[in-house]
């Protein structure tokens, strides 16, 4: 086996002279009139563990099939390590995919299934059976060899599949939804044991998830899609702590949004005119025009309540507490402002607070200036 | 990838002259089969040989295999399905002669070597003109239609119980209605001769048990022909009725009782209107048949029971008329165009995406 | 629905007894001693006897066989095929035509299709000198077209049901659309042919009005021996030989339930 050339702690995506391994340029694809991918461009590293993440019918399934050879884009080009991928058929790509319904041969044992592939390759049966059953140890199925698809319990299946479609060392693995089909806690298990397998043999994956949370702890970076073009590409902090868009804020996430016209520009705090809360001061904005429509984004952990109206302190606003959800770790709060603005806030319950804060009481909500992102699209 | 590709290719390679030898062998009597077994055997093996050479010729010009999947089954359905139609149109538009074939080609050299086409309606005409067609059209038509309904009063109950039984049940009378499918279908109607004979099985308990004193008739009569049709496409009624009827979820009745109805009008406002596709399609799959039906009127039938099917075959064996055969397939295929269409319409509603 | 009256099972059971009282009463008078079927004469094998020692009966169930395994195989190879290409090939010219020809003949009137088909046959041997004459050939090409349309309908069900990412999983590690057809899409829909064969070799076997227009001398089928026969009136070596047939269908359902209870019991 190659010796795994590992990105987990280096970044080739901030070094602007880095060689992408995966190009995906301009790519468009139409179904009919249905525009299901919309010009997208996108680079992905080598060892990298990218997520592209979107609700159904984002046109994220799309992007994976045509990099797999299952779709011809309508227009754009796809490059692997170098390699102009058009015209190329499936069967010839130097990708595997793991698909959704995982896509077992009903009719072959797990043996059979995961030697698939190594026999196409015109692998002799000995070879291809002794590198299978490394690659059962490696997922820790040994025992089922024999056993068929439908003897298997939904996890093991899950592991079948990723066998199958990793014994071919495939430059790029493409993951539809790779655990979607698994009750919570066994996903949460999954997770950390798909990274496990990712690490150790260096692969380049491409994961298409829906659950924000699978791809936050998954990702190296994430791809946000949204009616097939790429709102944001970043890091899963970045993504969270910076989106560049009101939709990538409200979809990553719970945030609370405000509209307001920014305030002349200013070296250390400005201001922003906000029609909800009044004045709020921000960390200084790049490149913002005095007067421009700005939306202010302020997460519901990052707002902290008090009984009392804190002393000389900017972004402070007054309500009263309309409902609250305790959650155990935390609770959520919905207050209600004087002027009828309902803002989410959540508190982590650190400790046990014997006089927590109750329905009706009227509080004060407090954030630090560097806890509102400005947002301009 | 090649290495896999290789091994297949002599296969196929040694396919082609193996088939294509079997073939010409076949063709030129030299294998010890009788003619008949040799013609199928040269036609299965020469168009294997051809298949096999054709992807071979495909593959050596570059070209994608895809047409070649399509034009197997395409070829075959226009030959064998599409073209007789072109045939039966045109044959319907000659005239009958005494020869072999027994119609008039379609077209002539005339005495100065000009072509002359010959093509008339006069086979439509005599068809227009002669009563005895147009009664066994609507004949065919009435006894069709009666025959529909009669199997579907008899068919919904039973659909409808067999979808509403548990589960074990249900399976065991789904077999039952499809097993006598599996039998021969001239069997089951020549079964009925013995049952409406005058001495046969009904008649004789009948007159058993007091109840006539006289044998009914009942053989070579419309009512027996209703009997034979309802019989042989009782399950063709059953099985897109039972499809609907399953699917039924119990919830809608019991909402129905729960806001106020009577089971009969439960079963009329709900259970009868979501049944409606399967009504129709079972319908359609007894009544087009029964339009064009030979074998139950021939042997259940007198000789007043008039039916086009009947009609065209007499025409065509007894009378030795392919001509006007041929116009009387075509106005049947008009008349059963109709209902085939709306099946057609009611199965693609039912089958969306 | 749990008070249920009477009216649904007693017609339910009537609806049974239509259905099977010609049947049985078939098999209990072949084994009837009088010529006159419909009455009891004592207990007799005597038609089985006649109808082993009928030369003409025994040929033409020999044609029929033949006919039904040679249509039954070229139907199911046919309708596999336009099922597949029905199915999986998202746009071509002439889809529309096809998918109209392989469900067409599913409601044909069988004088039209036996007709139609008959004044091709004549036409081509005119013009081409093939097929000469008719027999047993013709008779197979007409009854594997028939039955190509209801094997299409099943395996085309079981295509479409089938999860197609199976066969994407199989291109994705390096299978050819060939090799992906013969080492997943077949074996995947097997049980649906299995079927759509035997339906094919049973409608074959039962086919009068179309083997009558299409057949020639010497390639009389097995119905039509036994409808010349049942024409002129009720003969009690048919109920022999329907009995035959009931048994080999009866026992033929039994081992496919017994096979597949077992199947059922493995998974």
């Amino acid at each position: 086996m190659t010796s795994p050339t590992i990105a987990a702690n280096t970044r080739p995506w901030l070094d602007p002279a880095a060689k992408p391994f995966i190009s995906i340029r301009h790519i468009t694809k139409r179904f009919d009139d249905v525009t299901a991918v919309n010009d997208v461009s996108l680079d992905i590293f080598r060892g990298e563990l990218f997520c592209l993440l979107g609700g159904s019918g984002c046109g994220k399934s799309t992007l994976l099939r045509m990099l797999a050879g299952f779709e011809v884009p309508t227009a754009g080009q796809i490059l692997i390590d170098g390699q102009d991928m058009a015209g190329v058929p499936a069967d010839k790509r130097p990708t595997n995919m793991m698909f959704q319904s995982y896509a077992l041969f009903p009719h072959m044992t797990v043996e059979k299934n995961v030697a698939y592939g190594l026999l196409r390759e015109g692998k002799s049966k000995a070879e291809a059976y002794q590198r299978v059953a490394e690659m059962l140890r490696l997922v820790k199925l040994e025992q089922y060899a024999k056993r068929k698809p439908h003897q298997l319990s939904g996890g093991q299946r899950q592991r079948v599949a990723l066998a199958r479609a990793l014994i071919k060392q495939p430059k790029l693995l493409l993951l539809d939804e790779p655990l979607g089909a698994l009750d919570k806690k066994l996903r949460e298990e999954t997770q950390f044991e798909l990274i496990r397998i990712q690490e150790t043999l260096g692969v380049t994956f491409i994961v298409v998830t829906h659950d924000q949370d699978e791809a936050m702890t998954l990702a190296t970076r994430i791809g946000v899609m949204d009616e097939g073009v790429i709102r944001q590409v970043g890091e899963p902090r970045e993504i969270y702590e910076a989106p560049n868009s009101r939709y990538v804020a409200d979809f990553i996430g719970s945030v609370n949004l405000f509209e307001g016209k920014a305030g002349p520009a200013a070296p250390d705090l400005m201001r922003v005119e906000t029609g909800d809360l009044g004045p709020v001061v921000v960390p200084p904005v790049e490149a913002l025009v005095q007067g421009q429509n700005v939306w202010l984004a302020v997460r519901p952990e990052r707002i902290s309540l008090e009984r009392h109206r804190p002393e000389g302190r900017a972004n402070v606003v007054e309500g009263v507490v309309e409902d609250l959800a305790y959650g155990g770790h935390l609770t959520a709060y919905r207050v209600r402002l004087d002027n009828g603005r309902v803002i989410s806030v959540t508190q982590s319950n650190r400790l046990r607070d014997e006089d927590p804060i109750s329905w009706d009481e009227r509080v004060f909500a407090i954030w630090q200036p560097g806890a509102a992102r400005v947002l301009t699209k | 990838m090649s290495a896999g590709a290789v091994p297949w290719r002599g296969l196929r390679r040694s396919a082609v002259v193996l088939l294509g030898g079997l073939a010409v062998a076949a063709g030129l009597g030299v294998l010890p089969l009788a003619a008949d077994s040799a013609g199928s055997l040269a036609l299965v093996a020469g168009g294997l040989a051809i298949l096999f050479a054709a992807i071979e010729l495909g593959d050596g010009f570059g070209l994608s295999r895809r047409w070649l999947v399509i034009a197997v089954p395409m070829l075959w359905f226009l030959v064998f399905f599409l073209i007789p139609f072109v045939v039966l149109g045109r044959i319907s538009l000659s005239e009958v002669v005494i020869a072999r074939p027994p119609y008039s080609p379609l077209w002539e050299r005339g005495p100065n070597g000009e072509l002359e086409i010959i093509a008339s309606l006069d086979n439509y005409r005599f068809l227009l003109d002669d009563p005895l067609y147009v009664n066994a059209y609507l004949s065919s038509i009435k006894v069709a239609i009666v025959s529909t309904v009669f199997a579907l009063l008899v068919g919904y109950p039973i659909a409808y119980y067999i979808a509403r039984s548990p589960e074990p049940r249900r399976s065991v009378l789904l077999l039952l209605v499809i097993l006598p499918f599996w039998t021969s279908f001239l069997l089951r109607v020549y079964a009925w001769i013995g049952f409406l004979r005058s001495n046969g099985v009904i008649n004789n308990i009948l007159m058993w048990a007091g109840v006539i004193d006289e044998p009914l008739v009942m053989m070579q009569t419309d009512f027996a022909v209703y009997i034979g049709i309802v019989y042989t496409y009782l399950p063709f009624m059953i099985l897109p009725l039972y499809a609907t009827l399953v699917k039924l979820d119990d919830a809608l009745l019991e909402a129905a009782a729960d806001l106020g109805a009577t089971p009969t009008v439960t079963f009329l406002t709900v259970t009868l209107p979501l049944s409606m596709p399967g009504i129709i399609a079972g319908s359609m799959l007894v009544f087009i048949p029964a339009i064009g039906e030979y074998v139950i009127p021939a042997l259940l039938g007198g000789p007043d029971t008039l039916m086009i099917g009947r009609v065209l075959w007499d025409e065509f064996f007894s009378s030795r008329d392919w001509p006007v055969a041929s116009s009387v397939a075509i106005v049947m295929l008009i008349v059963v165009v109709i209902p085939i269409m709306w099946l057609q319409a009611v199965q693609n509603r039912e089958a969306p995406e | 629905m749990k008070r249920r009256g009477w009216f649904l099972p007693i017609t339910a059971v009537l609806g049974f007894v239509f259905l099977y009282a010609p049947i049985v009463s078939l098999v209990v008078f072949s084994f009837n001693d009088s010529r006159l079927v419909t009455v009891w004469g004592g207990f007799s094998t005597r038609w089985y006897g006649e109808l082993l020692n009928d030369g003409q009966m025994l040929a033409a169930a020999w044609v029929s066989l033949k006919v039904a395994t040679m249509s039954a195989t070229m139907a199911t190879i046919i309708g596999t095929l336009s099922a597949f290409v029905l199915t999986r090939f998202t746009r071509f010219r002439g889809k529309l035509l096809l998918t109209g020809m392989v469900t067409a003949p599913l409601v044909m009137p069988e004088v039209i299709i036996g007709l139609s088909l008959l004044l091709l046959f004549v036409a081509m041997e005119l013009t081409l000198g093939w097929p000469a004459g008719r027999g047993l050939t013709t008779v197979v090409i007409a009854h594997s077209t028939f039955c190509a349309a209801y094997v299409t309908v099943i395996a085309q069900s079981r295509l479409r049901e089938m999860d197609e990412s199976l066969e994407e999983a199989a291109r994705d590690l390096g299978a050819g659309p060939v090799r992906v057809f013969f080492d997943i899409t077949l074996p995947v829909i097997a049980p649906a042919l299995v079927s759509g064969w035997l339906l094919a070799f049973t409608l074959s076997l039962d086919d009068l009005v179309v083997a009558s227009f299409v057949s020639g001398p010497g390639a009389s089928t097995l119905p039509m021996v036994i409808f010349s026969k049942v024409r002129l009136g009720v003969s009690p070596d048919v109920n022999a030989l329907a009995t035959i047939i009931i048994g080999i269908v009866a026992v033929a359902v039994t081992i496919a339930g017994l096979l597949l209870r077992r199947q059922m019991k493995r998974s």
